[in-house]
């Protein structure tokens, strides 16, 4: 439990200094600081409008700071992969399986390279270990919402990506393929990859993540989770107050 | 037999042995058709059908300034039309990110007034003749460089289509994860426009601007009744407006009917046909009772 601690003290995979995020000036993120370390498996929890899908936007790039910054310390666009909330997939787009599976392989194979199908097929491999096998030439229209889900994990696999961004992965999904989806991402994690999934399930926060930041558009909590998630925390947690204030004033707090 | 192969000959064969500007227009229905059938796929697949339209009905305006300057001329008339095809494009899509329009909505805005325009310049100085002539092209009547002007526009068209197709397929499918592993995603966007306003150019000299888009829809919407796979829906598509292409040029002249919306109707009979009979999602299928499998 305590060894993604003692490693972020060491070598942080990011560092988030005074970091505000937000839309048209209103914070979302409100002056949060911190370290991820590097190999740590990190849970993100909070209310609806907490600012969790706005931290992870922030760890890609897609969104730019109002104020402070976000250090990546040495992590290239390409190190890390993202597996947005309600991914803006057309499912009824005839391409199969396999074919968006091996689109993990985009850093390595660009838009020319050659995908070889050798002996030992990765894709075909990524498939097989989200437990889809057989399910390589089906077209995406006909998979449920489960199998869809396993299929853009066996994507993020072929990403080899050494930090790994989930917002929401187990939303509408049953019991049988979480616990799937969790088992890869300890893999994942025995392979020291960073991983920070936005979840709202408390039940696999405990059970699986030692370290969780508990977000309240300000940083409630930030720790092992058996601290983290106390029952004072939580309720700080819940108070937040959702809706922002049009007549809000300048923030001139000071971090 | 030898009778039936005959009127086969008389029907299929002699029109294009005998006449010229009947081999010409196969040649140039034949160039149009591999530009074309591919575009109108990746069209209907990224929900661009109108945008297709629209930019079809932009090309005219310009088309007409380029008939005002210099009469019928291939060289003007092409050039008026690639500009205001782009215009529009960058136009349409400048309109979509800085107003709170749909894309769709800006499309049609752009279109109608495209047309008024277009109508209005063509009338200062021309004939109805030359008006019908812009309006539903000349496909019996091409001359070497437009000739030349198509297979140019399929050949650039393939060749570029072959460059960008992972990007552009990606795209289209999870245009969110192609953001986040390349920039590719907007340059292949901005080609893909251009490749639709070069081949409704080309279209435009052979269907005129109003039945041009015809071509390139009506395939890729028919393929879809045939096949769940990529591939083979732009090959199907491909095939669909060339067999239909020349069909219709063949009935026209049996007919003596003209021969652009001849083209576009036999085109549209095969869309209707696939509907109906398609093997992939056909209604009449759904009319005969089959036995649900076992898993």
């Amino acid at each position: 439990m305590s060894i993604a601690a003692t490693d972020a003290r060491s070598q942080p995979a990011l560092a988030f200094r005074n970091l505000t995020l937000g839309y048209d000036r209103h914070p979302a993120v409100h002056h949060l600081s911190g370290a991820v370390a590097s190999g740590a498996l990190l849970a993100v929890v909070g209310p609806n409008g907490a600012g969790k899908s706005t931290l992870l936007k922030s760890i890609v790039g897609t969104l730019v700071p109002l104020e402070g910054s976000i250090d990546r310390s040495g992590l290239r666009a390409q190190d890390i992969a993202y597996l947005p909330q309600s991914a803006e997939i057309d499912r009824t787009f005839p391409i199969t399986v396999y074919d968006l599976v091996s689109m993990g392989h985009w850093r390595r194979i660009g838009m020319f390279g050659r995908l070889s199908r050798g002996p030992r097929d990765p894709v075909a491999e990524a498939i097989d270990a989200v437990g889809l096998r057989g399910f390589e030439a089906r077209a995406l229209g006909t998979l449920s919402g489960g199998q869809m889900q396993r299929v853009l994990f066996a994507r993020l696999l072929l990403q080899d990506a050494r930090l790994i961004l989930l917002d929401e992965p187990f939303t509408a999904i049953d019991a049988k393929t979480t616990s799937d989806l969790i088992d890869l991402i300890a893999r994942w994690h025995g392979e020291k990859r960073t991983v920070i999934a936005v979840l709202h399930d408390m039940g696999i926060v405990r059970e699986h993540f030692p370290e969780t930041l508990l977000l309240a558009r300000e940083a409630v909590a930030w720790g092992p989770t058996g601290e983290t998630l106390s029952s004072e925390n939580l309720l700080r947690a819940r108070r937040m107050v959702e809706a922002f204030s049009h007549q809000a004033d300048i923030c001139d707090k000071v971090a | 037999m030898m009778a039936f192969l005959g009127s086969m000959q008389d029907w299929l064969i002699a029109p294009f042995a005998e006449f010229e500007f009947m081999r010409r227009a196969l040649v140039g229905i034949l160039a149009l058709s591999l530009g074309a059938g591919p575009i109108g796929v990746f069209l209907m697949l990224r929900r661009m059908s109108l945008t297709g339209d629209a930019m079809a009905h932009a090309i005219l305006p310009g088309a007409a300034i380029g008939y005002l300057v210099s009469g019928l001329s291939l060289g003007a008339m092409t050039v008026g039309g690639l500009a205001a095809g782009f215009l529009v494009a960058i136009l349409a899509g400048v309109v979509t990110r800085t107003t709170r329009l749909a894309e769709d909505a800006s499309l049609a805005g752009f279109y109608l007034i495209s047309l008024a325009l277009g109508v209005l310049i063509v009338s200062l100085k021309g004939s109805n003749i030359d008006l019908l002539h812009v309006l539903f092209g000349t496909v019996l009547a091409l001359d070497d460089n437009t000739l030349l002007l198509l297979a140019a526009i399929a050949t650039a068209t393939l060749a570029l289509l072959a460059l960008i197709y992972r990007p552009l397929v990606l795209e289209c499918v999870d245009p969110g994860f192609l953001r986040s592993v390349s920039r590719a995603g907007g340059p292949v966007h901005i080609l893909f426009l251009g490749l639709v306003v070069l081949n409704l150019v080309g279209g435009f000299h052979a269907l005129g601007t109003l039945l041009a888009v015809g071509m390139m829809m009506l395939p890729a919407i028919a393929a879809q009744f045939w096949s769940r796979d990529l591939t083979a829906t732009l090959g199907i598509a491909t095939l669909i407006a060339a067999l239909g292409g020349v069909a219709g040029l063949l009935l026209s002249y049996h007919l003596g009917a003209p021969s652009g919306p001849a083209i576009i109707l036999t085109i549209g009979v095969v869309y209707g046909a696939s509907m109906a009979f398609g093997t992939s999602g056909g209604f009449i299928w759904r009319l005969l009772p089959q036995k649900h499998l076992g898993a």
